[in-house]
Protein backbone atom coordinates (compact mmCIF):
# COMPACT_ATOMS: atom_id res chain seq x y z
CA UNK A 1 0.00 0.00 0.00
CA UNK A 2 2.74 2.29 0.87
CA UNK A 3 4.62 1.77 -1.94
CA UNK A 4 1.41 2.25 -4.53
CA UNK A 5 1.15 5.63 -2.92
CA UNK A 6 5.20 6.60 -3.29
CA UNK A 7 5.04 5.43 -6.45
CA UNK A 8 1.59 6.37 -7.80
CA UNK A 9 1.92 10.15 -5.61
CA UNK A 10 5.58 10.02 -7.62
CA UNK A 11 4.47 9.36 -11.19
CA UNK A 12 1.57 12.11 -10.69
CA UNK A 13 3.42 14.81 -9.98
CA UNK A 14 5.94 13.54 -12.73
CA UNK A 15 2.66 13.92 -15.15
CA UNK A 16 1.75 17.43 -13.31
CA UNK A 17 5.37 18.76 -14.37
CA UNK A 18 5.31 17.01 -18.36
CA UNK A 19 0.91 18.96 -18.18
CA UNK A 20 2.64 22.56 -17.51
CA UNK A 21 5.65 21.82 -20.15
CA UNK A 22 2.24 20.54 -22.54
CA UNK A 23 -0.07 22.37 -22.24
CA UNK A 24 -0.60 25.33 -24.27
CA UNK A 25 0.44 29.08 -22.06
CA UNK A 26 -3.01 30.34 -22.78
CA UNK A 27 -4.42 27.88 -19.44
CA UNK A 28 -2.37 30.49 -17.42
CA UNK A 29 -4.75 33.35 -18.35
CA UNK A 30 -7.54 32.51 -16.77
CA UNK A 31 -7.41 34.20 -13.37
CA UNK A 32 -9.14 31.66 -11.54
CA UNK A 33 -6.41 29.30 -12.94
CA UNK A 34 -3.82 31.29 -11.70
CA UNK A 35 -4.90 32.22 -8.23
CA UNK A 36 -6.09 28.40 -7.09
CA UNK A 37 -2.16 27.72 -8.43
CA UNK A 38 -1.43 30.24 -5.93
CA UNK A 39 -3.06 29.81 -3.18
CA UNK A 40 -3.23 25.57 -2.86
CA UNK A 41 0.66 25.58 -1.60
CA UNK A 42 0.30 28.44 0.77
CA UNK A 43 -2.65 26.82 2.76
CA UNK A 44 -1.10 23.49 1.71
CA UNK A 45 2.08 24.57 3.82
CA UNK A 46 0.01 26.54 6.69
CA UNK A 47 -2.28 23.74 7.31
CA UNK A 48 0.96 21.22 7.35
CA UNK A 49 2.86 23.26 9.60
CA UNK A 50 0.19 23.81 11.94
CA UNK A 51 -1.28 19.98 11.93
CA UNK A 52 2.71 18.79 12.58
CA UNK A 53 3.47 20.93 15.44
CA UNK A 54 0.21 21.08 17.35
CA UNK A 55 -1.40 17.47 16.64
CA UNK A 56 -1.21 14.44 17.96
CA UNK A 57 -2.55 11.71 16.45
CA UNK A 58 -6.52 13.51 16.79
CA UNK A 59 -5.59 15.47 19.83
CA UNK A 60 -4.45 18.99 19.79
CA UNK A 61 -1.18 19.68 22.15
CA UNK A 62 1.43 21.85 22.79
CA UNK A 63 4.74 20.34 23.54
CA UNK A 64 8.58 20.90 22.45
CA UNK A 65 7.40 20.54 18.81
CA UNK A 66 5.93 24.23 19.56
CA UNK A 67 9.34 25.19 20.99
CA UNK A 68 10.89 24.03 18.07
CA UNK A 69 8.64 26.16 15.54
CA UNK A 70 9.63 29.39 17.75
CA UNK A 71 13.19 28.95 17.06
CA UNK A 72 12.50 28.71 13.62
CA UNK A 73 10.56 31.69 12.87
CA UNK A 74 13.28 33.52 15.43
CA UNK A 75 15.87 32.12 12.53
CA UNK A 76 13.75 33.16 9.54
CA UNK A 77 13.14 36.40 10.20
CA UNK A 78 17.07 36.66 10.85
CA UNK A 79 16.88 35.14 7.33
CA UNK A 80 18.69 32.09 8.11
CA UNK A 81 19.05 29.24 5.34
CA UNK A 82 16.56 26.61 4.73
CA UNK A 83 18.96 24.11 6.13
CA UNK A 84 19.38 26.42 9.31
CA UNK A 85 16.37 26.71 10.11
CA UNK A 86 15.25 22.89 10.19
CA UNK A 87 18.55 22.74 12.26
CA UNK A 88 17.85 25.27 14.97
CA UNK A 89 13.90 23.71 15.08
CA UNK A 90 15.30 20.41 15.51
CA UNK A 91 18.11 21.33 18.32
CA UNK A 92 16.12 23.38 20.23
CA UNK A 93 12.68 20.75 20.38
CA UNK A 94 15.46 18.45 21.30
CA UNK A 95 16.91 20.39 24.13
CA UNK A 96 13.68 21.43 25.61
CA UNK A 97 12.54 17.79 25.69
CA UNK A 98 15.93 17.27 27.95
CA UNK A 99 14.88 19.91 30.30
CA UNK A 100 11.14 19.10 30.54
CA UNK A 101 11.05 14.96 29.92
CA UNK A 102 7.64 13.64 28.54
CA UNK A 103 7.13 17.15 26.12
CA UNK B 1 10.00 37.98 -24.29
CA UNK B 2 12.80 39.25 -26.52
CA UNK B 3 13.84 37.47 -28.96
CA UNK B 4 15.83 34.98 -27.68
CA UNK B 5 17.14 32.63 -30.62
CA UNK B 6 19.08 35.78 -32.46
CA UNK B 7 22.46 36.23 -30.80
CA UNK B 8 24.82 33.38 -29.32
CA UNK B 9 25.97 34.73 -25.78
CA UNK B 10 29.87 34.82 -24.93
CA UNK B 11 31.02 31.85 -22.65
CA UNK B 12 31.78 33.68 -20.35
CA UNK B 13 27.69 35.15 -19.85
CA UNK B 14 27.21 31.13 -20.11
CA UNK B 15 29.79 29.52 -17.53
CA UNK B 16 28.81 32.50 -15.09
CA UNK B 17 25.09 31.03 -15.01
CA UNK B 18 26.48 27.49 -14.45
CA UNK B 19 28.23 28.93 -11.53
CA UNK B 20 25.34 30.07 -10.13
CA UNK B 21 23.40 27.27 -11.36
CA UNK B 22 25.75 24.72 -9.36
CA UNK B 23 25.72 26.89 -6.56
CA UNK B 24 22.25 27.01 -5.76
CA UNK B 25 22.21 23.37 -6.56
CA UNK B 26 24.72 22.36 -3.98
CA UNK B 27 22.51 24.42 -1.56
CA UNK B 28 19.33 23.42 -2.18
CA UNK B 29 20.65 18.92 -2.24
CA UNK B 30 22.27 19.54 1.14
CA UNK B 31 19.23 19.78 2.04
CA UNK B 32 18.26 16.64 0.98
CA UNK B 33 19.72 14.88 4.10
CA UNK B 34 16.59 16.67 6.22
CA UNK B 35 14.41 15.08 3.46
CA UNK B 36 16.12 11.70 4.20
CA UNK B 37 16.46 12.00 7.96
CA UNK B 38 12.99 12.88 8.23
CA UNK B 39 11.81 10.64 6.26
CA UNK B 40 13.34 7.05 8.05
CA UNK B 41 12.22 8.96 11.04
CA UNK B 42 8.89 8.70 9.80
CA UNK B 43 8.75 4.88 9.23
CA UNK B 44 9.72 4.80 5.73
CA UNK B 45 12.57 2.66 4.88
CA UNK B 46 15.42 3.70 3.09
CA UNK B 47 14.62 2.62 -0.54
CA UNK B 48 11.21 4.09 -0.15
CA UNK B 49 13.44 7.68 0.90
CA UNK B 50 15.07 7.39 -1.79
CA UNK B 51 12.12 5.94 -4.50
CA UNK B 52 10.49 9.14 -3.46
CA UNK B 53 13.66 11.42 -4.03
CA UNK B 54 14.38 10.09 -7.57
CA UNK B 55 10.34 9.45 -8.88
CA UNK B 56 8.70 11.97 -7.24
CA UNK B 57 11.66 14.88 -7.23
CA UNK B 58 10.07 17.94 -5.52
CA UNK B 59 11.00 18.54 -2.13
CA UNK B 60 7.45 20.17 -0.97
CA UNK B 61 5.52 17.62 -1.89
CA UNK B 62 7.75 14.35 -0.19
CA UNK B 63 7.78 16.54 2.78
CA UNK B 64 4.25 16.43 2.82
CA UNK B 65 3.74 12.91 1.99
CA UNK B 66 6.29 11.79 4.87
CA UNK B 67 4.37 14.23 7.06
CA UNK B 68 0.77 13.06 6.45
CA UNK B 69 2.12 9.19 6.59
CA UNK B 70 4.60 9.73 10.15
CA UNK B 71 1.16 11.68 11.75
CA UNK B 72 -0.19 8.02 11.02
CA UNK B 73 -2.37 9.43 7.70
CA UNK B 74 -3.22 6.93 4.98
CA UNK B 75 -0.69 6.37 2.49
CA UNK B 76 -3.86 7.81 -0.04
CA UNK B 77 -4.11 10.68 1.82
CA UNK B 78 -0.17 11.32 1.46
CA UNK B 79 -0.51 10.79 -1.77
CA UNK B 80 -3.14 13.56 -2.78
CA UNK B 81 -1.30 16.11 -0.67
CA UNK B 82 1.70 16.00 -2.21
CA UNK B 83 -0.10 15.88 -5.73
CA UNK B 84 -1.60 19.10 -4.46
CA UNK B 85 1.16 20.57 -3.74
CA UNK B 86 2.90 18.95 -6.68
CA UNK B 87 0.09 21.10 -8.93
CA UNK B 88 2.69 24.00 -8.62
CA UNK B 89 4.93 22.39 -11.12
CA UNK B 90 2.62 22.48 -13.83
CA UNK B 91 2.31 26.42 -13.59
CA UNK B 92 6.15 26.40 -14.08
CA UNK B 93 6.29 24.20 -16.50
CA UNK B 94 3.14 26.82 -18.62
CA UNK B 95 5.84 29.60 -17.97
CA UNK B 96 8.85 27.45 -19.50
CA UNK B 97 7.59 25.86 -22.39
CA UNK B 98 7.65 29.18 -24.45
CA UNK B 99 10.79 30.58 -23.26
CA UNK B 100 12.91 26.79 -23.18
CA UNK B 101 10.96 25.59 -26.51
CA UNK B 102 12.15 22.00 -25.39
CA UNK B 103 10.73 19.44 -28.41
CA UNK B 104 10.89 15.64 -29.32
CA UNK B 105 12.26 13.33 -26.91
CA UNK B 106 14.08 16.50 -24.87
CA UNK B 107 10.43 17.63 -23.60
CA UNK B 108 9.30 14.40 -21.28
CA UNK B 109 13.36 14.04 -20.47
CA UNK B 110 13.75 17.85 -19.21
CA UNK B 111 9.84 17.83 -17.71
CA UNK B 112 10.53 15.76 -14.72
CA UNK B 113 13.62 18.71 -13.91
CA UNK B 114 10.73 21.72 -13.39
CA UNK B 115 10.80 22.33 -9.73
CA UNK B 116 11.23 25.87 -7.82
CA UNK B 117 14.93 26.45 -8.61
CA UNK B 118 15.13 25.24 -12.13
CA UNK B 119 12.35 27.69 -12.93
CA UNK B 120 13.70 30.30 -10.70
CA UNK B 121 17.01 30.08 -12.26
CA UNK B 122 15.70 30.51 -15.78
CA UNK B 123 12.60 32.46 -16.23
CA UNK B 124 14.75 36.24 -15.56
CA UNK B 125 17.52 35.15 -18.94
CA UNK B 126 17.75 37.28 -21.23
CA UNK B 127 18.30 34.82 -24.18
CA UNK B 128 16.88 31.08 -24.98
CA UNK B 129 20.32 29.92 -24.41
CA UNK B 130 20.79 30.86 -21.35
CA UNK B 131 17.48 30.09 -20.08
CA UNK B 132 18.02 26.63 -21.36
CA UNK B 133 21.22 26.56 -19.69
CA UNK B 134 20.32 27.81 -16.28
CA UNK B 135 16.97 25.35 -16.08
CA UNK B 136 19.59 22.26 -17.32
CA UNK B 137 22.52 23.07 -15.18
CA UNK B 138 19.93 24.02 -11.83
CA UNK B 139 17.66 20.86 -12.36
CA UNK B 140 20.68 18.43 -13.08
CA UNK B 141 22.97 19.59 -10.08
CA UNK B 142 19.62 19.78 -7.65
CA UNK B 143 18.62 16.47 -9.13
CA UNK B 144 22.38 14.36 -8.16
CA UNK B 145 22.85 15.86 -5.04
CA UNK B 146 19.20 15.80 -4.15
CA UNK B 147 19.24 12.14 -4.46
CA UNK B 148 22.77 11.48 -3.24
CA UNK B 149 22.10 13.28 -0.24
CA UNK B 150 18.73 11.75 0.66
CA UNK B 151 20.90 8.42 0.41
CA UNK B 152 22.96 10.07 3.27
CA UNK B 153 20.36 11.41 5.46
CA UNK B 154 18.31 8.42 4.73
CA UNK B 155 21.52 5.96 6.53
CA UNK B 156 22.24 8.48 9.13
CA UNK B 157 18.67 8.78 10.43
CA UNK B 158 18.28 5.00 10.37
CA UNK B 159 21.27 5.13 12.29
CA UNK B 160 20.31 7.40 15.71
CA UNK B 161 17.23 5.64 16.85
CA UNK B 162 14.51 7.66 18.15
CA UNK B 163 13.52 10.51 16.68
CA UNK B 164 12.53 12.75 18.66
CA UNK B 165 15.22 12.63 21.36
CA UNK B 166 17.12 14.95 18.04
CA UNK B 167 13.97 16.64 17.58
CA UNK B 168 13.57 15.32 14.52
CA UNK B 169 9.67 16.11 14.64
CA UNK B 170 10.22 19.69 15.03
CA UNK B 171 12.41 19.45 12.12
CA UNK B 172 9.14 18.32 10.24
CA UNK B 173 7.06 21.75 11.06
CA UNK B 174 10.73 24.11 10.67
CA UNK B 175 11.08 22.62 7.08
CA UNK B 176 7.12 23.35 5.65
CA UNK B 177 7.61 26.90 7.53
CA UNK B 178 10.93 27.73 5.80
CA UNK B 179 8.83 26.69 2.60
CA UNK B 180 6.00 28.70 3.07
CA UNK B 181 8.09 31.66 4.57
CA UNK B 182 9.01 33.32 1.23
CA UNK B 183 5.31 33.32 0.07
CA UNK B 184 3.98 34.91 2.94
CA UNK B 185 5.28 38.70 1.96
CA UNK B 186 1.74 38.71 0.17
CA UNK B 187 -0.75 40.40 2.50
CA UNK B 188 -3.70 38.08 0.95
CA UNK B 189 -1.26 34.88 1.07
CA UNK B 190 -0.85 35.77 4.75
CA UNK B 191 -4.87 35.80 5.41
CA UNK B 192 -5.31 32.28 3.63
CA UNK B 193 -2.28 30.85 5.42
CA UNK B 194 -3.64 31.39 8.90
CA UNK B 195 -7.04 30.93 7.72
CA UNK B 196 -5.83 27.63 6.47
CA UNK B 197 -4.21 26.54 9.69
CA UNK B 198 -7.09 27.63 11.60
CA UNK B 199 -8.86 25.25 9.63
CA UNK B 200 -6.79 22.36 9.54
CA UNK B 201 -6.44 22.63 13.07
CA UNK B 202 -10.14 23.18 13.94
CA UNK B 203 -11.07 19.08 11.93
CA UNK B 204 -8.12 17.17 13.52
CA UNK B 205 -9.76 15.89 16.75
CA UNK B 206 -12.89 15.06 14.29
CA UNK B 207 -10.85 13.44 11.35
CA UNK B 208 -8.40 10.98 10.60
CA UNK B 209 -5.06 11.92 10.27
CA UNK B 210 -3.60 13.51 7.20
CA UNK B 211 -7.23 14.83 5.89
CA UNK B 212 -6.84 17.97 7.82
CA UNK B 213 -4.66 19.60 5.51
CA UNK B 214 -6.40 18.45 2.44
CA UNK B 215 -9.72 20.14 4.09
CA UNK B 216 -7.10 23.50 4.17
CA UNK B 217 -6.25 22.45 0.52
CA UNK B 218 -10.09 22.59 -0.92
CA UNK B 219 -10.44 25.60 1.37
CA UNK B 220 -7.40 27.47 -0.62
CA UNK B 221 -9.27 26.04 -3.86
CA UNK B 222 -12.58 27.51 -2.88
CA UNK B 223 -11.15 30.96 -2.08
CA UNK B 224 -9.59 31.09 -5.47
CA UNK B 225 -12.73 30.45 -7.30
CA UNK B 226 -14.89 32.67 -5.03
CA UNK B 227 -12.51 35.42 -4.19
CA UNK B 228 -10.95 38.34 -7.20
CA UNK B 229 -7.47 38.97 -7.80
CA UNK B 230 -5.25 40.96 -5.97
CA UNK B 231 -1.76 41.93 -6.33
CA UNK B 232 0.73 39.93 -8.51
CA UNK B 233 0.39 36.32 -7.58
CA UNK B 234 3.28 35.39 -10.37
CA UNK B 235 5.76 35.89 -7.86
CA UNK B 236 8.41 33.28 -7.60
CA UNK B 237 9.02 31.35 -4.38
CA UNK B 238 11.87 30.43 -2.39
CA UNK B 239 13.44 26.96 -2.11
Amino acid sequence: MIWFAILGAGLGCYLLKLAGVSLPARVLDHPVVERVADLIPVALLAALVAVQVFADGTRLTIDARAAGLAAAVVALLLRAPFLVVVFVAAVTAALFRLVFPGT
Amino acid sequence: MADPASREPPTTQRSAVVRDSLGVGAATGLYGVSFGAVSVASGLSVLQTCALSLVMFTGASQFAFVGVVAAGGAPLSGALTALMLGTRNTLYGLKLAPLLQFRGWRRPTTAHLVIDESTAMSVLRESRDLARTGFVATGVAVFVLWNLFTLVGALAGNLIGDPRTYGLDAAVGGAFLALLWPRLTDPRNRVIAVCAAAIALGVVPVTAAGVPVLVAGGVALLAGVLTRSAGDPTELPGP
